[in-house]
């Protein structure tokens, strides 16, 4: 078996497609800020795994989860548990 | 030509196997991956059980290797519908490694070097039915795959055989995992597609 020099992985605008399916708004270009170590930045700047059995999305300064999405044959579950908070920009 | 090698024919186990339903065959070994692979240098390695009393039985490296082994040949179905059968393993038996630990508990959280955890019944790993592993098809087990060590239960869908496998915790409460907690099922029969919460 051959060993991958690097794991694997895309950068947060893999999900700009699947979380278009449940929000309104693009989510890549809210801003989120990490549970586990505080860092702050756009959606679309976490480190993307998967996209089986399901994505995940890790924080690039500590590697935590802070997103994750499994998408099912009639439903999605969405667990945002390492996120504290999204900053989603809106019209003023 | 009155001689043909049947073993010249391809790949006879195709033909007319059974799968669980909905999984369709592979011949390699697709990796998957929820997070960075885990790096565990084997002088730091370690297994652990932790029962419901709060007792911890511990083995390194070499303890694991000087265990009786065995070499199972099972088949993989892995929940995203690929199969891949007759895989070879070599690996230590949970009944060898449960021998001399007193518990009642019947839930089991298996956690790994990297953070993932998947949670099964404590008979699902007995009788049998389960090994911590360390070599697939003859060779030491590649960290893209779960090495230095596995969990091997082949009778569930493959996200409930934890790579780089660190200890079981033993419950009496069921404590549900990485994937059971984000909308896969909690058991994950792959005979009866038990795939997603509600299946």
């Amino acid at each position: 078996m051959t060993e991958p020099e690097q794991d694997s992985y895309q950068d947060g605008n893999a999900l700009a497609g699947p979380l278009r399916e449940i929000f309104a708004v693009d989510v890549t270009a809210a801003l989120g800020q990490c549970v586990h170590c505080g860092l702050s930045g756009p959606i679309a700047s976490l480190r993307v795994y998967g996209p089986g059995p399901g994505m995940v999305a890790r924080c690039p300064g500590c590697e935590e989860v802070v997103l994750r999405l499994v998408r099912g044959p009639d439903s999605a579950w969405l667990d945002m548990r390492g996120t504290v908070n999204l900053r989603i920009p809106l019209p003023g | 030509m009155g001689f043909i090698s049947r073993g010249f024919r391809g790949r006879p186990r195709d033909e007319g196997v059974k799968l669980p339903p909905g999984q369709y065959l592979v011949h390699d070994f697709p990796v998957l991956s929820a997070g960075p692979t885990p790096r565990v240098p084997l002088d730091r390695w370690e297994f652990a059980i932790d029962t419901e009393d709060g007792k911890t039985h511990r083995w390194s490296w070499q303890e694991l290797m000087a265990l009786p082994s065995e070499t199972p040949t099972v088949d993989l179905h892995c929940v995203t519908k690929w199969s891949k059968l007759g895989t070879a393993w070599k690996g230590v038996s949970l009944d060898t490694l449960f021998a001399d630990v007193e518990s009642s508990a019947e839930y089991a959280l298996v956690y790994s070097y990297g953070g993932y955890t998947t949670n099964l019944p404590v008979e699902d790993l007995l009788d049998g039915k389960a090994w911590i592993t360390y070599e697939f098809d003859g060779e030491e087990l590649a960290p893209a795959h779960g090495g230095p060590a596995r969990l091997l239960v082949p009778h569930l869908y493959l996200w409930k055989s934890a790579k780089w496998v660190q200890g079981i915790r033993l419950l009496n409460e069921d404590w549900p995992g990485f994937w059971e907690t984000a909308g896969y099922h909690n058991y994950g029969d792959p005979w009866r597609e038990q795939r997603y919460q509600g299946d």
